[in-house]
């Protein structure tokens, strides 16, 4: 867009509160403006979809003042004076992958996530679709890599033992007069953008696949290539792949500073010790743009968008078979899909997200209004949907730019760093693509001051832990007679096993908190939520590590679970 | 494959009482139990006041448990504690449920099954409590068993949400633990528990009770850091306005309990969405014929004696559904035979390791017995010589004879001829 013009909308909509100028081939934004929503809509003006001259948001917003980062509570030196290759910020999928594709190589790799765990942000809380691309344009670096990434699920998941389902992704209409134009839409997709496997359905047919979807649905868009994963499972195996091949991961880690000279990052400085990095590899999420600032790299901006997903009794998965997304045309124009519903790896039914912009890059609140405004739309696709089955919700918060499209790239003033940077949806699905790239681009870097060897011990292979309930008898059985531990059922609703707990505790990366484990190995998160078999994952943990009861916590250092000894 | 009449799901005291009334009633029974102790959600109910109605004592839980326990071993009944039923499978009249446990994976065949299974706590999520995720968050149950049975203080100043028995016990129980409860709210404008409780766990305790009101909101990044209450008008919605903040460290929920019918639904049992529990008739069976449900799986009770009477009736009637179905294949005996003893096989009990003691009437030598089906030899073994006064005993597998109830069974002697 035409900066002169920009200026002008910007002077219409705010009367002269906001400039935009273009400085370093970024468009810079400055003013004043109370409403975050208004800081929102006046970026969003001045940026064009999908362009690298990427909108900085330097406004003065009343409402956003003030949001430093949550810092771990330790403070350590465990880090301190490691030289490594590379640095890794940020513990995501994004991260993870990374970490994982560079082991291929002989470097010194460390991966840093202030939160207790991987996957404890957008990746965890994301509702793990494998999107089919169907509503990404070429030019974007979304549909570069939506592709590649969606066709290397089955590989990777395989390699690394994750379960992964191509369900199928349904869009159904009932409108019939709009049937040409979705024809039309889909062989412009097929020819334009290469989507060539979407196909459009009859009634009858999506009838016969999902017999509870509405019965006002005429036709529908039939995505063959959408798939199912679980986000935060993906993310841990792809870590501990990683640090089986070598590297480092060290979690409660926050970047708090770099050292830049000359345009090269010299150390970062973080809560355990300040690091040297050869290249740092921006994974950060929400807080990518403070690394870029930190790394004087600062050329994007990030406006935070969150999103709540339900997660319904496994009894209502028989709703769905598949995924399911309804278009609703009288909505404003939404960046993010704005949810459908999802037959999860674990057999659940997923409702959400919906898309919420907020200055807030941590507060993963749930509000009322969010069940109500996804369970309002999602009715209109599977009408036996019901609040009544939901056992729990959780909010998550994505990181796009006001460009909406993915920073995947060398930094641009500073020279050993690489941004993967504004990742919301379709990122779990890219991810795979995206490392492998992000892993081209340090491997070229690092070439430059040093050689760089391939790995030889690399295996692309970690084994999962053993998922019992899922077993048949004989299979059990023989586990069972090797270790019976695994015949001890802690978890009664998702059926688990003190020895799959344990196996989790000794895990490449142990997480020895009942969130920790509950992600790993899913104790608690059934019907229940972990009412039953809470104090008892509690009490393996605490004999696990030798630590008293008390000293076991729900997930970060703080989140105490009981107080000591009673009387 | 082990072979009974009546497989009891649930070592709590429904399913203890079930058990006993059952083998009193001539049936043999197996009772599995999840956890490594029987007694269910008793075992955590260190306060007193249960039994009232059948003892006119006042126990407490676990010792009310005891004399059930007691009964239980007195009687040399069979229990598989650690062991969890994974599946059951319906088949010609017969159940098949398969089990884990520490010796692995087993099926046993049963001809009735008694569901007593208990109940589970509503969580905050299913009472639409939004806000962060902080540790602190506690049902009335989880609290009770972190502290009575792990030692463990999971609170030093806490709301609790919900006026549910459960709750009012907590309410006591944590106070005497040096914490301190603020309040005990309600949504409802009415208390939901036994008037009993709201004197000797509140009053006694100066613990205020806030009714039409209620938890729309927790704090806090790590631990609960404070609540929200709000008061809700007649149909229980939250009143915007009148949002109040109390800071404590946990939020414990008496928020109702759920018959736990996950596993009575793979079975096609109907439930009552009145009572959440299998629709029963008056002998407690269920929907599907040779199911029965007892106890809290059945309905939610306030008493426990009554939870022990539903499993009496369940499990005498369990019982006799178990003899009714019994299907016995008469055994004749030849004229050489003097006696022999069974004289009749239950063809729905386990007959794979049944012992035969038999007689000749005569003195025979080089002589065979034979058991024969529909009058084809199925077992034949050869003696030198038989005599009366000298009881013979065999190890047959009956079952591996694959009888039904329309075969013909035949104990024989044949004598050689010299």
């Amino acid at each position: 867009m035409n900066l002169t013009k920009t200026n002008k909308k910007l002077k219409e909509s705010y009367g002269g509160k906001v400039t935009a100028s273009l400085e370093n081939n970024c468009i810079v934004m400055r003013g004043h403006l109370e409403k975050w929503s208004d800081v929102v809509s006046a970026c969003s003006i001045a940026a064009t979809k999908y362009s690298t001259i990427h909108v900085v948001n330097d406004i003065v917003c009343d409402e956003a003042k003030d949001q430093p980062m949550r810092m771990p509570e330790i403070h350590d030196n465990s880090l301190d004076g490691q030289k490594v290759d590379v640095l890794v910020i940020g513990g995501g999928i994004s991260g993870a992958s990374i970490a994982r594709e560079l082991s291929k190589w002989k470097l010194n790799i460390l991966l840093v996530e202030k939160e207790s765990d991987l996957a404890l942000q957008a990746s965890g809380r994301n509702d793990g679709e494998v999107h089919p691309g169907i509503d990404l344009s070429r030019g974007s670096l979304k549909h570069h890599y939506v592709r590649k990434g969606n066709a290397m699920y089955e590989q990777v998941c395989k390699e690394l033992d994750v379960p992964f389902k191509r369900v199928g992704q349904y869009v159904p209409f009932d409108q019939a007069w709009l049937k040409p134009f979705i024809w039309f839409y889909c062989q412009w997709r097929k020819h334009h953008d290469g989507i060539s496997d979407t196909v459009m359905v009859s009634g009858e047919e999506l009838k016969k696949q999902e017999p509870y979807l509405g019965d006002n649905f005429r036709y529908a868009i039939y995505n063959p290539s959408s798939g199912c994963v679980c986000p935060y499972g993906i993310t841990i195996a792809y870590a501990e792949n990683a640090v089986a091949n070598g590297a480092k991961v060290s979690l409660n880690t926050a970047v708090t500073g770099m050292e830049v000279q000359d345009g090269k990052i010299i150390s970062v400085s973080t809560n355990r010790g300040t690091v040297h990095p050869k290249i740092v590899i921006n994974a950060a999420g929400v807080f990518s743009e403070e690394v870029a600032r930190m790394a004087n790299d600062r050329f994007f901006s990030i406006h935070p968008r969150r999103g709540t997903n339900s997660i319904l009794d496994k009894k209502a998965g028989v709703y769905l078979r598949s995924i399911t997304s309804v278009t609703e045309f009288n909505t404003h124009k939404t960046h993010s899909k704005g949810g459908g519903i999802l037959h999860t790896v674990h057999d659940n039914l997923l409702l959400g997200p919906d898309a919420v912009e907020t200055y807030e890059k941590e507060n993963t609140e749930t509000h009322k209004e969010s069940i109500a405004a996804v369970f309002k739309k999602q009715k209109k696709a599977v009408p036996s949907v019901n609040e009544k089955d939901i056992i729990t919700y959780f909010t998550g918060v994505r990181s796009p730019t006001f460009e909406e499209d993915f920073i995947i790239e060398k930094g641009r003033s500073t020279k050993n760093i690489i941004h993967c940077a504004g990742i919301q949806s379709p990122g779990l699905t890219t991810a795979p693509a995206v490392a492998l790239d992000i892993e081209k681009m340090a491997v070229e870097e690092l070439s430059k001051v040093q050689k760089v060897e391939k790995n030889e011990n690399f295996s692309p292979i970690r084994k999962g832990i053993p998922v019992l309930r899922e077993m048949s008898d004989e299979d059990r059985n023989k586990l069972i007679q090797e270790n019976p531990d695994y015949g001890v059922i802690v978890c009664r609703c998702e059926e688990i096993s003190r020895g799959e707990i344990l196996d989790a505790l000794k895990s490449p990366i142990c997480v020895p908190t009942v969130d920790g484990i509950k992600k790993r190995v899913r104790p608690g998160m059934g019907r229940c939520q972990g009412g039953f078999c809470a104090p008892l994952v509690t009490k393996i943990i605490a004999e696990y590590m030798g630590e008293e009861l008390s000293d076991v916590k729900k997930c970060a250092d703080t989140s105490v679970i009981t107080y000591g000894k009673t009387k | 494959m082990e072979k009974y009449d009546v497989l009891v799901i649930g070592g709590g005291p429904a399913g203890l009482a079930a058990a006993i009334a059952a083998d009193k009633n001539g049936a043999n029974v197996l009772l599995v139990e999840r956890e490594e102790r029987l007694g269910g959600i008793l075992k955590q109910c260190i306060h007193d006041g249960f039994g009232l109605v059948r003892f006119q004592e006042k126990l407490a839980g676990p010792e009310y448990a005891e004399r059930f326990i007691d009964v239980f071993n007195q009687r040399n009944m069979r229990a598989l504690t650690l062991t969890f039923v994974t599946r059951i499978r319906k088949e010609n009249g017969s159940f098949f449920v398969t089990l884990v446990n520490t010796t692995g994976v087993t099926t046993v065949e049963t001809h009735t099954i008694i569901l007593a299974t208990g109940c589970r706590e509503r969580t905050a999520k299913q009472v639409m409590i939004h806000g962060t995720r902080p540790s602190g968050v506690f049902t009335a149950g989880t609290a009770q068993h972190f502290t009575n049975l792990l030692g463990q203080l999971p609170t030093k100043k806490c709301v609790i949400l919900g006026s549910g028995d459960i709750g009012l016990i907590m309410a006591r129980r944590l106070t005497l633990e040096g914490a301190e409860v603020l309040g005990v709210y309600e949504a409802k404008p009415t208390p939901s528990g036994l008037t009993r409780n709201i004197h000797q766990c509140l009053h006694d305790y100066n613990i205020p009770l806030h009714l039409s009101t209620t938890v729309t909101r927790v704090f806090g990044q790590d631990r609960l850091t404070a609540v929200e209450i709000s008061k809700v008008d007649d149909h229980m919605v939250p009143i915007p306005g009148t949002e109040e903040i109390v800071e404590c460290d946990a939020l414990i929920l008496s928020v109702g309990l759920i018959p736990e019918n996950e596993l009575a639904e793979t079975l096609d049992v109907k439930l009552d969405p009145r009572t959440k529990g299998p629709a029963v008739d008056a002998q407690l069976m269920t929907s599907v014929d040779g199911v029965f449900s007892c106890g809290n799986a059945l309905h939610v009770n306030d008493l426990v004696d009554y939870v022990s009477e539903s499993g009496e009736i369940a499990g005498a009637n369990a019982a006799a559904f178990a003899a009714q179905q019994k299907q016995e294949l008469p055994i004749a005996v030849s004229n050489a035979l003097l006696y022999a003893v069974p004289q009749k096989l239950n063809l729905n009990a386990d007959n794979s390791k049944t012992v035969v003691y038999f007689r000749s009437r005569d003195v025979l030598d080089n002589c065979t017995f034979l058991i024969k089906k529909d009058g084809e030899t199925v077992f034949s073994k050869r003696y030198p010589f038989l005599r009366p006064p000298e009881m013979e005993r065999l190890l047959i597998d009956f079952d591996s004879f694959h009888l039904s109830a329309q075969s013909k069974l035949e104990f024989e002697i044949e004598v050689m001829n010299k």
